[in-house]
């Protein structure tokens, strides 16, 4: 008895899943193996993520650690980086509260709710060729869909747990994602009318240039909304821990904390991968194309560096201020990239239809120019506010003599 | 340009002149004012241009056992000079004066205090409640003749 | 249709990461609008007034340390300027100016705690400025180790002087600081003082009119930002101010902004504070020697002394009735009364907003309570 994969299976292009199925298919029923191949794909993706998830806990805490003068965790295991495990034990190990008068059902939901997204993303993300669990051919459509779940799950959070704090949380959460939504669609666009292919890899192999050059707007765009979704400062208003202590998940505790920080963390490492994939060109790189993954890791820790550095510098901005960046600013850009893109792409391909190296290099010269013109613009619109004019001056109030010039 | 301590008589010569009878006496540093007219009385030491006290810098009761002495440090921020004006509060029961809170809004959490802690009760003041200890607390415990519950007791 | 919309009440604190202490604010909501606010007060309240009627001058000195527990010295300072003036008698010159060069000591840590935790309000996660800060605060606490081997209650001044002369290795340990600070705090201005975010999410905040904050009675540096340069340490100099040439920060209009600004402004005025008065200070005794373990002062006599706290005047109301412990010892701090113009600072603004203007006020529940 044997199987055969048919060829237009979403999943035949995953040479791992169809070596699995093979491997099964040989001695057991079809579906069965379908079944088995499908788990062993699974298992080592999720498992994937969260140890991921547990680096990147530690390489967060060790550079905020260094960002403030401090050490950071170095106490479990060689540099701390047991640390994640301690963390994870003495979660485990704390009580699991359900506050009085919460909607049992939906808050306990929540952590699941919250942890979705994030593995739903890694299905459709190349981290290197062929390695895509599922290689969509409307990958990018697939992961704007699958991430806007977590509006669900931070409005279910705030709304099930039977306290203002979190209610507060989740109705800022909500009206930041909503608004982040529009300009990241429109960003992504363009990404897809040069890559002419919404499928991860299409877009990967379409990076002759890195889109980082071609799309810069797109990729500010795309850093910035991703940013609020993840409620990553400057947008961490969601959970404002100066302000409304944790906001959204105050009443989780224990394992679902457990989880529910998981799934922020593993959401920046797969917002970080598909900005790897979408903007720095994915597994591309010098040398042989076996080291793909190498290239891919690098360009990931890269992001996740700089995801970190902004973390560990700026304020927060406030809720209608986040808002109004969203509206006035990020999607006006990313409207005037949609424009330029699709004029160039007009002018640009010959009569075979298809964009060469050098059109793309051409791109992202207009794209650059273009991106520095707006920030320009956006600058001097904005400088009344957030440039210091004057400094402040003593006014003559009371006319007093103990007043001293300064 | 140090601070300027006026003197209990310039300040007391100019408010007896403005509102007859409400100086009680005068010291060096000090004037007593009649407690019914405190208000009128500080009201005046913050608009006359000579004296300008502005700035409200402490309020505070003294028990001093058969009366309740309310202290205004009082500070001038034009003509740099400072004064101090008292009031004398007799009774145990239910000491009270006018409040100054529509004076200088600064008195506000300091009168509530001086009625928190030393139950003296400031007549006018929009919120006289206590502030540093929970309602329902027995006595004010900056009085001398309260018995903090179980001070009295041996130790051990 | 229309959308039923009720006001949300909700306290904030006295558990909550951004109250400084134990301090509760009950507050109302319209979304996230501030439409009404009660500060309640008295979760630290250990009745500080009552306590020093029953220690004598000199143990109260212990008292004071516990109020505004980030500058005990300057506690210290005004209370021990109160009793001078009760007992009429001045420290010798060597003792006024370590009484001065540990109070800008205490004046720049404690700035440095407001305006550390104010950013860290603004939201800039797990704190690099506030740790920044720390760093610095962290040697200056050292150096009080070094000369009273406390570093938070340090009970270093006495009526008469300090308690102790400084120790030989103090003063190379205060100059290596010098020498570091500077950097250390053009680094903190480098990451936050012109920060875009900090600019939009600051300025024009929570404006503080000068005439309400005089009539409020709010002093230092929230009353500077507002626009009027009053600062006791020029008005009434006491120990060596009147020694030592500094300029007053002053604000324009006492927004969030001014409050930051004129704090980090101080911070260089009280260095150079510090600077001037080690080239002027004189070998020489610390303490008065003549006076006694156990102070009485007249009966009936009565002293306010005050000062220019980080946080505002603080003063000392002490009445003698010719025992050895004050009759009266009424403090006030300038944590309590500066939070008298709590409700219009924060009526109107947005939640956001309201944490952090609490931080640019930066009160002290230790003093706010006692």
């Amino acid at each position: 008895m044997s199987c055969r994969l048919a060829a237009d299976n979403v999943l035949y292009g995953n040479p791992l899943f169809r070596w699995v199925y093979d491997l099964a298919g040989s001695a057991l029923p079809c579906w069965l193996a379908y079944i088995i191949a499908g788990l062993v794909v699974m298992f080592i993706v999720v498992n994937g993520v969260l140890a991921g998830t547990a680096v990147l806990t530690w390489a967060e805490r060790k550079l905020l650690g260094r960002f403030q003068n401090r050490v950071g965790p170095n106490r479990w295991g060689p540099f701390g980086l047991l640390q994640p495990m301690a963390d994870l034990v003495k979660l485990l190990t704390k009580e699991n509260l359900t506050p009085k008068g919460a909607d049992r059902l939906v808050f306990n939901l929540v952590p699941i709710l919250m942890m979705m997204p994030t593995l739903l993303v890694v299905a459709v993300v190349p981290f290197a060729m062929n390695t895509a669990v599922a290689d969509l051919s409307i990958g990018v459509l697939y992961i704007l869909a699958v991430s806007s779940l977590t509006i669900l799950a931070i409005f279910m959070a705030g709304w099930s747990s039977n306290n203002r704090f979190a209610l507060f949380g989740a109705a800022r959460g909500v009206a930041v994602l909503v608004s982040y939504e529009v300009p990241v669609v429109l960003s992504l666009l363009g990404v897809v009318m040069v890559a002419g292919s919404m499928s991860l890899s299409g877009v990967v192999e379409a990076q002759a240039v890195p889109f980082l050059l071609v799309q810069p707007i797109a990729l500010f765009v795309f850093a910035a909304g991703t940013s609020a979704e993840l409620n990553r400062t400057p947008f961490d208003v969601a959970e404002g821990e100066s302000e409304i202590v944790a906001g959204y998940h105050i009443e989780y505790s224990g394992i679902k904390f457990a989880i529910i920080q998981a799934s922020e963390f593993g959401g920046t490492i797969t917002a970080s991968a598909v900005i790897v994939t979408l903007f720095l060109a994915g597994w591309q790189g010098p040398l042989a194309s076996y080291l793909g993954w190498l290239w891919f890791l690098l360009k990931l820790g890269l992001v996740l560096f700089l995801f970190v550095w902004v973390r560990a510098t700026y304020p927060r901005l406030r809720t209608d201020q986040i808002m109004a960046f969203s509206w006035k600013f990020l999607l006006s850009i990313s409207l005037i990239n949609l424009l330029a893109t699709s004029l160039e792409i007009y002018w640009l391909r010959g009569a075979e239809r298809a964009l060469t190296t050098g059109d793309l290099w051409i791109m992202a010269l207009m794209n650059l120019a273009i991106a520095a013109a707006c920030l320009l613009v956006a600058g001097r619109l904005s400088q009344a506010k957030v440039r210091r004019v004057r400094p402040p001056l003593p006014v003559a109030a009371s006319g007093t003599a103990a007043r001293e010039a300064r | 340009m140090a601070l300027k301590s006026l003197g209990g008589e310039e300040v007391a010569r100019r408010l007896e002149a403005a509102l007859p009878g409400v100086v009680e006496r005068w010291e060096s540093s000090v004037i007593w004012v009649n407690p019914g007219q405190i208000r009128e009385a500080c009201l005046f030491l913050r608009d006359d241009p000579h004296l300008d006290f502005q700035f409200l810098s402490s309020l505070c009761a003294v028990d001093w056992v058969e009366h309740f002495e309310v202290v205004y440090h009082l500070t001038s921020l034009r003509k740099q000079q400072s004064a101090v004006v008292k009031a004398r509060v007799y009774g145990r029961q239910s000491p009270s004066l006018p409040s100054v809170y529509q004076v200088w809004r600064g008195a506000d959490f300091q009168e509530r205090e001086a009625w928190d802690l030393m139950g003296v009760r400031f007549e006018g003041h929009p919120n006289m409640k206590r502030i540093m200890l929970w309602e329902g607390f027995e006595g004010h415990p900056l009085r001398k003749d309260f018995l903090q519950p179980g001070a009295n007791l041996p130790h051990g | 249709m229309t959308i039923r919309t009720e006001p949300v009440t909700v306290n904030i604190g006295p558990q909550h990461p951004s109250t400084h202490g134990v301090f509760r604010l009950r507050v109302t909501f319209d979304g996230e609008v501030v439409v009404q606010v009660e500060p309640v007060f008295g979760y630290l309240h250990r009745g500080t007034e009552k306590l020093a009627e029953e220690r004598n001058y000199v143990q109260v000195v212990t008292l004071t340390d516990r109020l505004d527990y980030v500058s005990s010295m300057t506690n210290n300072q005004a209370y021990c300027l109160a009793v001078e003036k009760l007992l009429e008698v001045e420290p010798p010159p060597r003792g006024k100016y370590l009484r001065t060069i540990t109070a800008e000591l205490q004046r720049i840590a404690s700035h440095l705690v407001g305006v550390g935790f104010f950013l860290q309000e603004l939201g800039t996660f797990g704190g690099t400025p506030l740790m920044y800060c720390f760093r610095s605060r962290e040697r200056i606490l050292d150096l009080f180790e070094m000369l009273c081997g406390a570093r938070i209650t340090v009970s270093y001044m006495r009526p008469g002087g300090v308690f102790a002369d400084a120790p030989a290795d103090f003063w190379p340990a205060l100059a290596t600081f010098l020498n570091a600070f500077p950097g250390e705090l053009a680094e903190l201005e480098q990451l936050i003082l012109e920060n875009e975010i900090l600019m939009v999410r600051t300025r024009g905040v929570s404006p503080l009119p000068l005439d309400l904050a005089i009539n409020c009675s709010v002093s230092g540096p929230v009353l500077r930002a507002s626009g009027l340069a009053w600062d006791w340490r020029k008005v009434d100099p006491y120990d060596a101010y009147d020694k030592v040439e500094f300029q007053v920060p002053v604000g324009s209009n006492g927004d969030n902004y001014d409050r930051f600004w004129v704090r980090m402004q101080e911070v260089r005025q009280s260095l150079s504070i510090v600077r001037q008065c080690i080239a002027q200070i004189e070998p020489g005794p610390v303490r008065l020697p003549d006076l006694p373990l156990v102070l009485r002062a007249a009966p009936g006599k009565e002293a306010y002394g005050r000062i220019e706290a980080p946080r505002g005047e603080l003063g000392f109301y002490l009445v003698s009735d010719g025992g050895v412990s004050p009759y009266r010892c009424k403090i006030r701090s300038p944590s309590l009364i500066n939070l008298t113009v709590t409700e219009h600072l924060l009526v109107g603004w947005k939640l956001a907003d309201m944490i952090v203007t609490l931080g640019s006020v930066d009160i002290n529940m230790g003093e706010v309570d006692r």
